[in-house]
């Protein structure tokens, strides 16, 4: 069903999010557009899958097949706090305290959502957004959509050639351009990894540093302080790794991380039509087969087929040039954003170390 | 490259360990060194010079020292441990960053040998010091013989090694000595965990590295195929901007061990030296305890021949006691001499210790510094291609 959503895409917001045994709980707040009023509901990750299925099969929407669908961030698995498996899953996401790239990939899913011309108008979407009691327990119907049908067949129907030449070069792009940043994200990750064993070091030789303390004659005071001062300069070396380390997190891997999934999603619409393509091939061979008797119903068939599929490609070709204009602002904001931190973490840095190379070359002229 | 380590303001003598080349081939084949020496000291024919040493004659030079000095206790710094493995890939010829690596570190280990000796007032008046450095063709040190006692130089040569306690009960006057070396030992364990522990911060620097090296290259891939042109630019230049952060971290890497793990791994070993030189006392003690109750038996001995009364025997008893007298005499003073030069030489190694831990901190300050200012520019380099992207 068509409504218009209550509320304005850009003020969704996920505000806080909570932790009860496995379960997660996110406080969404959102502006109403009529009015200055806010709203805040409380969703679990289970009412976010009923809002996609919900997305997924929705009924009367002509060419919805051809949507290139907000990707849903995988869900976290039980139990909660295994961190290694947490990274096996959600890669990039699991990383950062408490959840905070998780949030913002959902509050990024959900800001796609609401400012799509189509999926925006889903009644689902503002009640999810809106209702106080939480939907996610009425099962919602699985749609035509659901990503399990593309499992078998998918590889020998991804390589169907196509019709139209538009398509054929943007599915072979899109293959490249999904991989090589799934590829790039995941290198991301080795380095955060790479990053906060850098830091865990650190800490680990300031730790040690400070087993040096010996008050026992004069030189041993002396040489303590020394070992206290190179301390406090090993923990400035360690902080400085956490923070470009969750720099990379919040910001370029973020953004890398979107940028893969979108792309899937991207594949996921391109399949769906190619799949279509081949139905449509498929009734007109048969069409042409069958005899005379029952070549009406089949011309029928074939006829609505060909509609569907003519829909489905306008609205792919709309939603990849929605895309393509729109993941351009999106990177250049996550590389502007990573380098402007990443600049001020260096000159942040450098200033500590000047500051701390001062301090010892006074503390230890004689 | 690391510039010159210059020695204290206080010698006027400067040494340095540089150009390694190889000389011969095949198995036969070894690295030789040149060391320069700059100095105003009258003792020396001239005031600048060179010659050409190969490891073994560094080797040399400290088990004539060691023969020499460590007896009246004095600590001899030891020059860096023989390496097959190293040295093998040299002589090989392998052309690698691996065995290029293993020749900086030993020039820098062996210069850094060489700095310390010339440091140490008593070993710099050394004719043996003075000839290897100044001398142009020094005779092959054939450094099987055990030119001192057996025990010592093995203790020596593997300080790293757990040495065995040898606990001789001396009755001290003051426990300066006893605090002291239990102060040492402690020290040098720490020292290892420290070691262990830079020596886990280069590794993963290391790490990071490569996968720096790595993460560069895809998104170097991912710009290639980027249709839009200031995305695709963008994306190059971070390529670009990450193979430099690589040879960042890669330098960084390279001073956290030349200037941490080196200094630490050093001063392990020179503890391990400090040990051996309560040792040599504790075995002045013992020689001199030894003696007396020698004496003490003679003395017992010509009582009883005094008792018995057989004059004949009595003049030998007469000389034994005088020469035994002579001898715990000699021992006693051998004994003072080193307790005075140990406990002078322990604050001096305390001074020198606390001095190169200053200079060496400083020193990584510093390299921290150039590297994030390294890294600043890479950054404002960037950013405007970054924002460039529409």
């Amino acid at each position: 069903m068509m409504t218009e959503l209550s509320v304005t895409a850009s003020s969704i917001r996920i505000t806080d999010v909570t932790q009860d045994g496995d379960i997660l709980t996110f406080a969404i707040t959102s502006q109403k557009l009529n009015s200055s009023g806010g709203v805040c509901v409380f969703r679990t990750y289970e009412d976010f899958d009923w809002l996609q299925q919900n997305l997924f099969s929705q009924e009367n929407v002509p060419g919805l097949q051809g949507v290139i669908f907000p990707p849903l961030p995988p869900k976290v698995p039980s139990p909660l706090n295994t961190a290694s498996k947490s990274l096996k899953q959600l890669g990039f996401l699991a990383l950062g305290h408490d959840w905070q790239s998780y949030c913002k990939a959902l509050e990024f899913y959900l800001q796609q959502v609401a400012t799509h011309p189509i999926l925006s108008q889903c009644k689902a979407l503002d009640s999810f957004l809106t209702k106080s009691e939480s939907p996610g327990k009425q099962r919602g119907r699985k749609g035509i959509l659901n990503r399990l049908s593309q499992a078998v067949e998918g590889m020998r129907k991804e390589s169907h050639k196509d019709v139209d030449d538009f398509f054929q070069k943007q599915r072979h792009k899109n293959t490249n351009l999904a991989a090589l940043s799934k590829v790039a994200t995941e290198k991301i990750l080795d380095v955060v990894l790479t990053e906060q064993k850098l830091a865990l070091a650190c800490g680990h030789f300031s730790t040690c540093l400070h087993l040096c303390v010996n008050q026992d004659d004069e030189a041993a005071v002396a040489f303590s302080k020394i070992c206290l001062k190179l301390s406090d300069i090993v923990e400035a070396v360690k902080r400085n790794f956490e923070k470009v380390a969750n720099n990379n997190i919040a910001t370029l891997g973020l953004g890398l991380d979107l940028e893969a999934r979108y792309e899937e999603a991207e594949k996921e619409m391109l399949f769906r039509r190619t799949c279509k393509l081949i139905e449509l091939e498929t009734v007109k061979k048969n069409t042409e087969k069958t005899k005379a008797n029952k070549r009406d119903v089949m011309e029928e068939i074939q006829k609505a087929t060909e509609k569907e599929f003519s829909l489905i490609s306008s609205v792919a070709k709309q939603e990849i040039e929605r895309f393509h204009s729109s993941r351009v602002t999106v990177l250049r904001s996550f590389l502007v954003g990573w380098c402007e931190k990443q600049l001020d973490t260096a000159k942040e840095c450098a200033k500590l170390y000047s500051q701390y190379l001062d301090t010892c070359k006074n503390l230890f002229s004689e | 490259q690391l510039e010159e380590d210059e020695s204290t303001d206080q010698f006027e003598l400067n040494v340095a360990v540089t150009n390694p080349e190889k000389m011969g081939d095949g198995m036969n084949a070894y690295m030789s060194y040149k060391v320069s020496t700059q100095t105003t000291l009258p003792m020396f024919r001239n005031k600048t010079f060179s010659v050409r040493r190969r490891f073994s004659d560094f080797l040399g030079l400290y088990e004539k020292l060691s023969a020499k000095h460590s007896l009246l206790g004095c600590i001899i710094p030891s020059p860096p441990q023989k390496s097959v493995v190293g040295m093998t890939k040299v002589k090989v010829g392998k052309e690698d960053s691996s065995s290029a690596e293993f020749v900086e570190k030993r020039r820098s280990a062996l210069e850094r040998y060489l700095q310390r000796v010339v440091a140490h007032p008593s070993l710099l008046q050394d004719p043996d010091v003075r000839e290897f450095l100044e001398r142009d063709e020094l005779p092959r040190a054939v450094y099987t013989q055990t030119l001192s006692g057996p025990g010592l130089l093995k203790m020596i040569n593997r300080a790293s090694d757990a040495v065995n306690k040898k606990t001789i009960k001396m009755n001290e006057s003051d426990n300066w000595f006893e605090s002291k070396l239990q102060e040492v030992e402690n020290e040098e364990q720490l020292l290892r965990k420290l070691h262990t522990a830079v020596d886990s911060l280069v590794n993963h620097r290391k790490e990071l590295c490569s996968n720096t090296a790595v993460f560069s290259k895809s998104v170097a891939m991912l710009g290639s195929v980027e249709e839009n042109s200031a995305l695709s630019r963008a994306l190059s230049q971070l390529a670009e901007v990450q193979d430099k952060m690589e040879q960042l971290h890669h330098q960084q890497a390279f001073s956290d061990f030349f200037i941490l793990a080196e200094l630490l791994a050093d001063y392990v070993r020179l503890l391990g030296a400090v040990r051996c030189c309560f040792e040599q006392r504790m075995k002045a003690w013992q020689r001199l305890q030894e003696a007396q109750s020698t004496l003490q038996r003679k003395r017992e001995a010509e009582a009883k021949l005094l008792w018995a009364n057989k004059p004949d025997k009595l003049q030998q008893a007469k000389d034994d006691i005088n020469e035994w007298e002579s001898k715990v005499s000699q021992y006693e003073r051998d004994f003072e001499r080193v307790t005075c030069t140990v406990r002078k030489e322990v604050l001096r190694f305390d001074k020198e210790k606390t001095r190169d831990f200053k200079q060496h901190i400083v020193k990584y300050i510093e390299s921290l510094l150039h590297t994030q200012h390294r890294l600043v520019k890479c950054w404002e380099a960037f950013l405007p291609e970054a924002k460039a992207i529409a």
